[in-house]
């Protein structure tokens, strides 16, 4: 609040970061503005957890600048993780220490004020939903109340920058979705947070989506536009079976794009459904695939970035 | 650096440490454990040898010497034997490790003033026990027959004698019971304290990458030199409470003299934890897992402290070469200090070379450890 409004709360310019010949970031370029949630979607291994890692300071850049809060992670390590708050994708709270030591520790470590200590704590325990339990050793609780625990070890300090990676991986639908509830609330009060996840439904809680691919963002927007843009044409949803040979004619059908098996249907990408589908399903009945149901659907963002990811292979197979 | 974070750091440290049986053994138990099994194990000395006599005489006389064997501490008389050939066959089935052999003519010879022979004979299997057994039988037999004359000239004079004009009278200086126990001891506080020391730490910076937690201490805006002092501090408060337990256990239990100041031991004991702390943090840093860390704490601290710290193996009998390499082992100065301090009560001031030695080798360690650590995972 006390920066100034129009300095981004990350802006992160060309960043690169090669281990050895493996380039796992390469030349990512991304703002996030305050109060905003941006979320970093993408298989395992796209390189999530390396620019989250990076932003953090905890490895070097190969190439590139991040500031947080206009301030060069660089160049002042310690003054940007004074401003960030970081859960990291794997648990890596004191399981030997009880909740409030767990606590009182990571306000210590972050100076939080002697006086302010105590209400934050009680503040956390609350948020939390772990007052009661502040003895409680933390190897004792489940997924669920450990994400929010870490969630307000990282809060302690009030953070302007919230940096988690996977927080909600190996946690239960219900304790996600209430997972989720608190980041709104944060961003609601200004903070900007910045999660990274593989679960795509979690992608629509976001203000913003970065699907990254091989240390690429291949695309940056609303989820709601993403959904609306990445798609050169319109979906339809294909049920019949054997599921295989339905995939298997319709990749050899020249109208369909595209073509990818979602459940127990395949989603095939076509110019214009409307004109299109009834010849489609004409062009089915006769290959021994049971009974054929084509229906055009509002495309998800799972949709969107399958497309994505495919055409990018296609192109770096193209350029080979 | 701040106050605020070292005290989390430390309390944090400690409250690992107190959770962790075997870090807690290792800080508590451990010292004790190797101030017995060395303070026992490494004894040069003799006690208690079991001994057989073999009366020729059977007098009063003959059973004063045996009463005055039996009263002193070497000796242990365990068989009254009857026939020579008893005495192989006691030594044989170790029942005595040494058989004295009073003459059938004993107290007339005595009282002839003549040169009166008690015969010792001793088993040398283990040569160490019976050259000791054989020098201190001789003493014994000595004062005896010294008591004995004295005693008679008194007796046919009527007048008390001064004793012989000329005696030889060594006095020995700084371990007056020339114990060795008194010797080794003070050494084997260093060892102590380096193993416990090394050891405590060497696991701190490991346990944090193996338990996953380095990489949120990382995000922390904690400074390496934050993370080194508030992670040392408490086993610096562990070390010294450790150095008062051996102390006590020295002076109170083993009965090694303490002649010097508590303070100056203090003193020196800050500056040697300080060396051996910043040496296992060392190697925390550069082994991130807890098992190897400590094996290599283990070699860096035992191997070299044991043999050439001159704790229980005097430096001066050590070949020139390996001498010179004595002056590269941080403990030899500590070693010298401690004995310095337990048996001669000597000041600091006194002690100034060493003390100075030690400074630097704790100032060196620490700049070095500071260095070590990087806020960086990968």
């Amino acid at each position: 609040m006390s920066a100034m409004p129009s300095i981004p709360a990350i802006e992160v310019q060309a960043l690169g970061k090669r281990f050895g010949d493996f380039a796992a970031v390469s030349n990512v370029s991304f703002a996030v503005e305050r109060g905003e949630i941006l979320g970093f979607l993408g298989p395992n291994g796209a390189g999530k957890s390396t620019v989250i890692r990076l932003l953090c300071g905890l490895l070097r850049p190969t190439s590139g600048r991040i500031t947080v809060d206009g301030i060069d992670v660089g160049r002042d390590p310690e003054a940007v993780r004074r401003r960030i708050g970081y859960m990291s994708q794997k648990f890596s709270l004191y399981s030997d220490l009880s909740v409030l030591e767990n606590l009182q520790f990571f306000g210590g470590v972050y100076g939080v004020p002697r006086q302010a200590i105590g209400e934050r704590i009680q503040d956390a325990l609350r948020m939390a939903g772990l007052a009661g339990h502040a003895d409680t050793p933390v190897h004792a609780l489940a997924g669920g109340w450990k994400q929010r625990l870490a969630l307000g070890c990282a809060i302690l300090h009030r953070p302007r920058v919230l940096v988690l990676d996977e927080p909600t991986s190996g946690v239960d639908p219900l304790s996600r979705r209430r997972f989720w509830d608190l980041i709104h609330d944060l961003a609601a009060d200004g903070v900007t947070v910045l999660v990274s996840t593989h679960h795509m439904d979690e992608a629509e809680y976001c203000n913003r989506v970065a699907l990254i691919d091989r240390g690429r963002i291949v695309a940056l927007d609303t989820p709601a536009n993403i959904r609306r843009r990445a798609l050169d044409g319109e979906l339809v949803e294909v049920r019949g079976t054997p599921l295989g040979r339905l995939l298997e004619a319709l990749a050899a059908y020249p109208p369909v794009r595209d073509a990818a098996v979602f459940g127990n249907a395949v989603h095939a990408l076509l110019a214009r459904a409307a004109d299109e589908a009834p010849a489609l399903a004409a062009y089915l009945a006769g290959r021994g695939i049971g009974e054929v149901a084509v229906a055009r659907i509002e495309p998800t963002l799972e949709d969107a970035f399958v497309r994505m990811i495919g055409r990018q292979a296609q192109g770096a197979g193209g350029a080979a | 650096m701040k106050l605020r974070r070292l005290r989390a750091l430390a309390v944090k440290e400690l409250l690992q440490v107190v959770r962790d049986p075997r870090s807690l053994m290792l800080a508590l138990l451990m010292p004790v454990m190797q101030l017995f099994l060395l303070g026992y194990g490494v004894n040069l000395d003799i006690a208690h040898v079991p001994v057989c006599v073999y009366d020729q005489e059977g007098s009063p006389f003959s059973q004063g010497l045996f009463k005055r064997v039996q009263a002193s501490p070497y000796f242990r008389i365990v068989r009254s034997l009857h026939d020579q050939r008893e005495i192989r066959q006691a030594m044989d089935n170790g029942s005595c490790r040494m058989a004295l052999v009073v003459p059938a003519d004993f107290s007339r010879q005595v009282a002839l003033q003549r040169h009166a022979a008690v015969q010792a004979i001793v088993d040398a299997t283990d040569d160490n026990t019976a050259t000791l057994a054989a020098a201190y039988a001789n003493a014994v037999v000595a004062g005896f027959a010294n008591d004995v004359r004295l005693d008679l000239v008194e007796r046919t004079s009527g007048l008390p004698l001064l004793p012989a004009p000329v005696a030889q009278q060594s006095r020995v200086w700084f371990n007056e019971d020339l114990e060795s126990r008194n010797f080794i001891i003070p050494g084997v506080v260093a060892l102590v304290l380096a193993l416990v020391g090394a050891q405590l730490t060497s696991l701190t910076i490991a346990r944090e990458w193996e338990r996953g937690t380095m990489e949120l201490l990382v995000s922390t805006p904690v400074t390496p030199m934050e993370l080194l002092v508030g992670k040392l501090a408490p086993y610096f408060a562990i070390g010294l409470l450790d150095g008062l337990i051996c102390l006590a256990f020295a002076v109170f239990w083993f009965h090694v003299p303490f002649r010097g100041t508590l303070l100056a031991l203090l003193f020196a004991t800050s500056l040697f934890l300080l060396v051996v702390l910043c040496v296992g943090y060392f190697v925390s840093v550069a082994i991130p897992n807890q098992i190897g860390a400590s094996q290599i704490a283990l070699f860096l601290t035992i191997m070299p402290i044991s043999l050439l710290s001159g704790y229980a193996f005097p430096i001066d009998q050590m070949p020139a070469a390996i001498r010179l390499l004595t002056y590269g082992i941080y403990a030899r100065y500590y070693v010298t200090i401690l004995k310095a301090l337990f048996l001669k009560g000597s000041s600091l001031h006194e002690l100034w070379l060493p003390v100075l030695a030690l400074a630097g080798y704790a100032a060196a360690m620490v700049g070095l450890a500071a260095r070590a650590f990087r806020k960086r995972i990968g």
